[in-house]
């Protein structure tokens, strides 16, 4: 019971703070151009908003149109499970590790270029190739990246990236080709933004253009949790800290807070890096991904050589 | 008479029984199938004739992969290349199943002369035709020779098999077949292949230098990816799954490779459990690609034709051939709980526990391995997207697509049989992989009593100490709660119904199916970010009525066949140029031949009396 209790503290946990990251993002982004912009809080009220209008549904659209949105966030709920907050004795690393992660996260994306493509509109068939285009040339990157940290490590479970290891240059290495993979994989500025409905550049969102309503709210928060997810990954290959063994308040106030200043940190520099570089055209993310992977090479040599 | 004999003659143990039902697990419901495929499309004799030649098809792949006798074994080969040559040439309707017919008998026995050369070989050091004769005495082989016998397996085993660059055939052969044959050539026969690897390089010769190892595995990452860039830039649905199958025999391979190289370092853990993961995902991908075939078949039986430019919208005129399609497409693309996700997730896991206790250079070499496999699963989820989307999804491009209808009963039941076993392949890894551990061991003779792959029968781990854990049927407990739940709260948040309306289409009020993105752009950005490779080429010109009107546009785009162009095109003219310079010296006239013959009788006779 009290696991249970403990999946749906963290679903809830997900759910809960993952908008706001997107908003301190903007926040940040925004601030750095010298404008106000909008409060930290604007992404709740997009979702509540979305949530309380009615849907258009196109109809030339089958039941994948109507199911995808399901699909995607029950994939990024699920990937988020396995990452180690609240589970104290890790009971939930046996549904997979670090690869089944990599897996999981594939099928909402996959359902998601299905649905873009079902619309039979050119806007979503762009999204749609551009989408599995950069997500292809993600994977080896991401696979590499995996691959060093489990050296360094000794496994492929998340949990176990928690050790009491001091920050190595492969780590470090291959937490900056995780990054580059995370925009990739987040659709931030140079490979994608979130910010344009321009049909020349957009990527996610001209996959999800047909969306509106609740399921358009379920597919942002989806994006949201799967952003979150990344950031933790990153954080815990530079910032490696246990979790917790036991329910001890005194040792989960100061841990959750240092969780969540690790991840704003790492939501600070992608912030920053979206306002100091320019979108890059499709056929260049090819050479960005190239480069993340060449980054993941270093990291693994690094680890082999065990610097 | 003792060669006939029943025990020296089959051989039953468990690597020959995992073939035997990979074998009879796939063709039971593509014959179910093509109960329903054949009918209108041939005379009754020529059904008859299809049933006749899939039945001895049958026999002829049971017995290449359980006889004991290496001269029983090449006479079921043979058969059985033969009687394939005639089912791919069995649609005469079609010109090109001559061509195709002709491109794969060369080949094959390309392949079958370098197995007849091994096995020669091989008879040499036994003095016997048995399996366990040649066995013990490969041991006393020299080097050199094990390693020129290596080769010639390798070469005639992988034509068989499609290795790039001897994949040549197998685009051509599979497509043109009837599907049902389609879903067993690619689904079994190829992986008889597979059995011949096995059975002869690592059971009977023996793997002990390393290097065998890492040539099959550098092989097999090729054909991974080219496998699956030829798939992307595929347009004939049956094509573009006989690339794949390219890919998924190099995705095999590199289990195989891996437990090659694994025996010759002496690490017996780390060679079973890569040779599970390949066994795995040969039995997953003998599931899904004969599921895949299967619904090509439907579709071309439904729309006349292949090219999935022309298709579209079927998912509402084919509903449940469109959930199977469905299915094996998530089940190919390595996407959980399915069947083809348990098997890639095993191979990776091979390369990341291996990199644990080899040393130095062969750590990066597995870790490139390994981003190679991601990046092939990456790749061939984006064909999928477009091989799905563009067929099922979307509205029809073409006629054939309208006036498409669901296929028979029995053509779905065959689907629905394959369907249900990716899923079962999926959830009931940790108890497959139980059965696979002893296959695994006859096959390498090593002990695996005291291994463990798995907790219990839910949960696989691989090396227990390293905190590795999958559960499929856990994950897919998750996500469906995770969904449904989803779906529970949309529902009761959810007060009015939804407008069905238009899709957007910027005010142009005309969007019809003309305006839907085509297979050609959908893999635009492969090609171009492949080029190097692909070497793409394009035609485009203007018709014009006269000079300042232009009435239309041509366009044309393709890519280059590499291997086609810079590798069998050379040979092939060679042989062409060779037979033109012998037909100069043979015109016919009876004088010439005479002249010849006195010239050799005046050599011959000069030559025995000077040396």
């Amino acid at each position: 019971m009290i696991k249970i209790l403990i999946i749906l503290l963290q679903l809830i946990f997900f759910i809960a703070v993952s908008p706001f990251i997107s908003g301190v993002i903007t926040k940040i982004k925004n601030n750095a151009r010298m404008r106000k912009g909008q409060s930290v809080f604007q992404p709740y009220c997009n979702l509540v908003k979305l949530f309380s209008k009615g849907e258009v549904i196109s109809e030339t659209s089958s039941w994948i149109f109507k199911a995808a949105p399901f699909i995607v966030i029950s994939s990024s709920l699920g990937a988020a499970l396995l990452i180690p907050v609240f589970i104290f004795s890790g009971q939930t690393y046996y549904i997979g590790d670090f690869l089944a992660l990599i897996f999981i996260l594939a099928l909402g994306r996959f359902f998601l270029a299905l649905a873009a493509l079902d619309t039979a509109s050119a806007f979503g068939g762009m999204g749609s190739s551009r989408e599995m285009f950069i997500s292809s040339l993600v994977e080896p990157a991401a696979c590499l990246v995996v691959f060093s940290v489990s050296l360094q490590f000794g496994s492929t479970n998340i949990a176990s990236f928690s050790g009491m290891h001091p920050v190595s240059i492969s780590s470090l290495v291959a937490s900056f080709a995780l990054f580059l993979v995370a925009i990739a994989e987040t659709s931030r500025i140079p490979v994608d933004n979130q910010e344009t409905h321009l049909e020349l550049t957009m990527v996610h969102e001209a996959m999800v253009l047909e969306y509106s309503g609740k399921r358009l709210a379920l597919i942002e928060m989806s994006s949201y949790i799967k952003q979150m997810i990344w950031f933790f990954l990153i954080a815990q290959i530079i910032f490696p800290i246990a979790v917790p063994c036991s329910i001890n308040t005194a040792q989960i106030i100061p841990w959750c807070l240092w969780y969540l200043a690790r991840i704003f940190m790492i939501a600070g520099a992608v912030a920053l890096a979206e306002v100091s570089v320019a979108k890059m055209r499709l056929f260049r993310v090819a050479d960005f991904l190239s480069f993340a992977f060449v980054l993941a090479i270093i990291a693994t040599i690094c680890a082999i050589l065990g610097v | 008479m003792e060669h006939l004999n029943i025990d020296s003659l089959f051989l039953f143990d468990p690597l020959s029984a995992f073939f035997l039902c990979v074998i009879f697990l796939i063709s039971l419901p593509s014959a179910v199938y093509s109960i329903g495929y054949l009918k209108g499309e041939s005379s009754g004799l020529k059904t008859a004739l299809a049933w006749f030649l899939l039945v001895l098809f049958l026999i002829s792949m049971g017995l290449v992969v359980s006889v004991r006798n290496v001269f029983v074994f090449l006479i079921a080969w043979e058969i059985m290349s033969l009687v394939s040559y005639f089912l791919v040439v069995f649609d005469t309707k079609h010109e090109k199943s001559i061509q195709a017919g002709t491109i794969y008998i060369v080949m094959t026995h390309i392949g079958t002369a370098f197995l007849i050369a091994a096995f020669l070989i091989m008879f040499k050091y036994a003095h016997s035709f048995n399996f366990a004769a040649i066995k013990s005495a490969c041991s006393l082989m020299p080097p050199q020779t094990r390693n020129i016998v290596f080769l010639f397996l390798l070469i005639g085993f992988g034509t068989k098999a499609g290795i790039v660059p001897l994949h040549i055939w197998l685009p051509y052969a599979h497509p043109q077949a009837p599907s049902h044959i389609s879903s067993i050539m690619s689904g079994v026969m190829i992986k008889t292949a597979i059995y011949g690897i096995i059975r002869f390089v690592i059971f009977i010769l023996g793997v002990n230098s390393s290097w065998w190892g890492v040539l099959i595995l550098m092989l097999a990452v090729i054909s991974c990816l080219v496998g699956v860039i030829y798939a992307l830039m595929e347009h004939d649905i049956k094509k573009l799954l006989a690339y794949h199958s390219v890919e998924n025999i190099g995705i095999i391979l590199l289990g195989v490779g891996l437990a090659m190289l694994f025996i010759s370092m002496n690490m017996p853990y780390l060679a079973v459990f890569s040779l599970i993961a390949g066994l795995y995902h040969l039995i997953n991908h003998a599931i899904f690609k004969g599921l895949l075939f299967l619904c090509a078949g439907a579709v071309y039986k439904a729309t006349e034709t292949r090219d999935i430019e022309k298709l579209g919208g079927l998912i509402k005129k084919m509903p449940q051939t469109a959930v199977y399609f469905l299915l094996g497409a998530m089940a190919i693309s390595a996407l959980p709980p399915l069947n083809g996700f348990v098997s890639e997730w095993l191979t990776l896991q091979a390369f990341f526990l291996g990199a644990f206790s080899v040393e130095g250079g062969y750590r990066l070499f597995l870790g490139l391995c390994a981003a190679m496999l991601a990046l092939t699963s990456g790749l061939a989820a984006a064909c999928f997207v477009k091989a799905f989307g563009i067929t099922f999804l979307a509205q029809p491009r073409s006629r054939y697509a309208q006036n498409a209808k669901e296929v028979s009963l029995s053509m779905r039941a065959g689907m629905f049989f394959l369907s249900f076993l990716i899923v079962v392949f999926g959830l009931a890894a940790a108890i497959i992989i139980k059965l696979l551990a002893k296959v695994a061991s006859a096959a390498t003779g090593i002990n695996t009593s005291s291994m463990s792959f798995s907790l219990n029968n839910f949960i696989l781990s691989p090396q227990a100490g390293k905190g590795v854990y999958l559960s499929t049927p856990l994950l897919a407990a998750v996500l469906a709660t995770l969904g449904i739940a989803g779906f529970a709260i949309y529902k009761l948040v959810n007060r009015e119904k939804a407008v069905i309306y238009k899709t957007w289409d910027c005010g142009y009020y005309k969007l019809d199916s003309r305006n839907e993105y085509t297979a050609t752009t959908f893999s635009k950005p492969f090609r171009i970010a492949f080029s190097f490779f692909l070497l793409p080429y394009r035609k485009t010109q203007k018709i014009r009525e006269s000079f300042y009107h232009v009435k239309s546009f041509a366009y044309e785009t393709h890519t280059t066949m590499v291997f086609k162009k810079y590798i069998y095109e050379p040979i092939l003219g060679l042989v062409f140029r060779s037979a033109k310079f012998m037909r100069k010296i043979q015109p016919g006239s009876i004088h010439l031949y005479l002249s010849y013959i006195f010239v050799t009788v005046l050599i011959l006779i000069i030559f025995m009396r000077k040396f």
